[in-house]
């Protein structure tokens, strides 16, 4: 047996608890293959209890292992980094609990503080580097730990409760969905709820980070002067919260005009 | 005698960051799990930061899976040399085991076996990541639970085949030689005696528990009694040698790990003694 056809029946113990492959390994002390097992198996469920600890108080401890026993089952690992293993068991929640966004935006939400808190390090935009932007032309960048999901339930309240260890409400879904938005200011991860003109714009910036283009949305929607100071108060808020760590030009746009003015 | 000799450290783990950041620990170095910290940014990196303001910083690694038969993961790699450059550390060192295979990351140290085969395989695994990372590594004799039957060699002829051809040195976790004696039916004073001493750059002392056939290394319980022996009877053998305790589970105060490391300042200071008074 070559070295890479024992690991690969290694693999196959592992994940699949295989016996052929138990076999073809003939190892001495085969008590030894079941240690290796529980400890891969021991190593992912804790590694999920560590990620979704309110998730996990949320479903219950029964509910909550049987979930993550299912997700090793269809799921191995392949990152380098046991971190990367909690990205994926939303699709596992999503095929257990179908009818419950509640859990599903739960899980959402304490993924996206664990990559928010090691995300890449930013600098905020200081409002003094505001004064000679030209806003035609602004595209925003926001910090790399800035994480949106849209929110169709109660479950900022839900989360709040659980981590300060009340009683959490019962999930409910929300008369119009709005948004969430998780990102780390300094070295602490954030959650804030947004409403869905504010998640609108996030999403839309997001995408192609133009000032201007947001400017047009809130207007379309709000009216010219009411959309306008909408388009302030954002800029100003997300200014505040140290979320946006650039205003560029847009480049692409700035050389279409130039050609076309024949600069 | 080692060359390098760099005192008595500590694992620094979460529970005990406030300690290392706004007191005066009384140890020489620290060690870290080196995938805790290959991140992109973030609370991690700047605490590692500062500790390495006033602490020798040793990297370990349990990832970087030297025994695969498909190579080493790249990505892996170049997050590791940032994390070397970044923090300057004293050692930096990994497991002589394997977790990853065709993409597949068991994320536990698997055994090696002890063959020609695995020896090419490991050497040119470890001669690919000294040339990235441009320095020499430790690799740690691991806990193992099972052994196979092609073996060609020895766990301790295969690790001095192994440093002899690539340079490598070596991290000789103690308890993990008792853990392995004791599941294999070895001597452990054999497999001391079998390793290069002048490659031996560290030492890992930690506890471990008894399962229901064999003994499993699970760092959740102080250093026992048998391991101290062990350690006396290594020291012995290879003079000072950087010494540290590993505690990752039902991890206690501080105070309770400086005061089971001062036994392992005791014993070195008796060999030192002990070698002075046969010098004189």
């Amino acid at each position: 047996m070559t070295l890479a056809e024992m690991q690969r029946d290694f693999q196959s113990w592992l994940v699949d608890a295989s016996e052929d492959a138990a076999d073809r390994l003939s190892v001495h002390a085969a008590a030894g293959l079941a240690v290796y097992q529980n400890n891969y198996r021991a190593q992912l469920v804790s590694c999920l209890e560590h990620a979704f600890p309110q998730l996990r108080s949320w479903l219950g401890e029964e509910a909550f292992r049987h979930t993550a026993i299912d997700h090793i089952e269809h799921f191995p690992p392949y990152a380098w980094t046991l971190d990367a293993y909690a990205e994926h068991f939303d699709e596992t929640l999503r095929r257990r609990f179908p009818e419950n966004p509640d859990i599903h935006e739960l899980a959402w939400i304490e993924q996206a503080l664990s990559e928010a808190f090691v995300a890449k390090d930013a600098t905020p935009l200081s409002p003094d580097a505001l004064a000679t932007v030209d806003w035609d032309h602004a595209q925003l960048r926001f910090t790399p730990s800035l994480r949106i999901h849209v929110m169709t339930t109660n479950v900022e309240a839900v989360w709040s409760a659980l981590c300060e260890g009340r009683t959490p409400p019962d999930s409910e879904m929300l008369a119009e969905a709005g948004g969430l938005i998780v990102w780390r200011r300094g070295f602490t991860s954030r959650l804030k709820e947004v409403d869905a003109l504010e998640y609108l714009a996030l999403v839309q910036l997001q995408q192609n980070g133009s000032f201007i283009d947001l400017c047009e949305m809130l207007v379309a929607r709000l009216g010219e002067q009411d959309g306008v100071a909408r388009a302030g108060a954002l800029l100003a808020s997300w200014l505040g919260s140290e979320l946006i760590i650039g205003v560029g030009p847009n480049v692409l746009q700035a050389c279409a005009e130039a050609v076309s003015v024949g600069v | 005698m080692s060359a390098v000799f760099s005192g008595y450290g500590l694992g620094l783990r979460r529970e005990h960051y406030r300690d290392f950041l706004e007191t005066q620990v009384p140890v020489d170095f620290v060690e870290v799990i080196s995938e805790n910290f290959m991140v992109e940014g973030g609370q991690p990196r700047n605490i590692l930061r500062q500790v390495r303001e006033r602490h020798p910083v040793v990297l370990h690694g349990v990832s970087m899976s030297i025994g695969s038969a498909d190579g080493l993961n790249p990505d892996y790699l170049k997050r590791l040399k940032s994390l070397v450059d970044d923090i300057e550390p004293l050692f930096v060192s990994d497991h002589l085991s394997w977790s990853r295979i065709a993409g597949f990351n068991s994320h536990d140290l698997l055994p090696v076996p002890y063959t020609d085969e695995a020896l090419e395989r490991v050497c040119a695994n470890i001669h690919h990541a000294q040339d990235v990372l441009g320095r020499t590594l430790l690799f740690e004799n691991p806990s193992s639970y099972l052994s196979f039957p092609d073996a060609a060699m020895t766990e301790w002829e295969f690790i001095a085949e192994m440093s002899l051809r690539t340079g490598c040195e070596l991290l000789l976790d103690v308890n993990n030689v008792y853990v392995s004696a004791s599941n294999h039916g070895f001597d452990p004073l054999a497999f001391l005696d079998g390793i290069p001493a002048e490659r031996v750059r560290q030492i890992h002392l930690a506890g471990h528990s008894q399962g229901p056939d064999l003994l499993i290394d699970t760092h959740d319980s102080p250093v026992c009694t048998d391991v101290w022996h062990l350690y006396a009877k290594a020291i012995s053998l290879l003079g000072p040698v950087a010494t540290m305790i590993e505690r990752d589970d039902d991890i206690p105060p501080l105070g309770e790990l400086l005061q089971e490391l001062s036994i392992a300042r005791a014993l070195g200071s008796a060999e030192n003694n002990r070698r002075a008074g046969e010098a004189a």
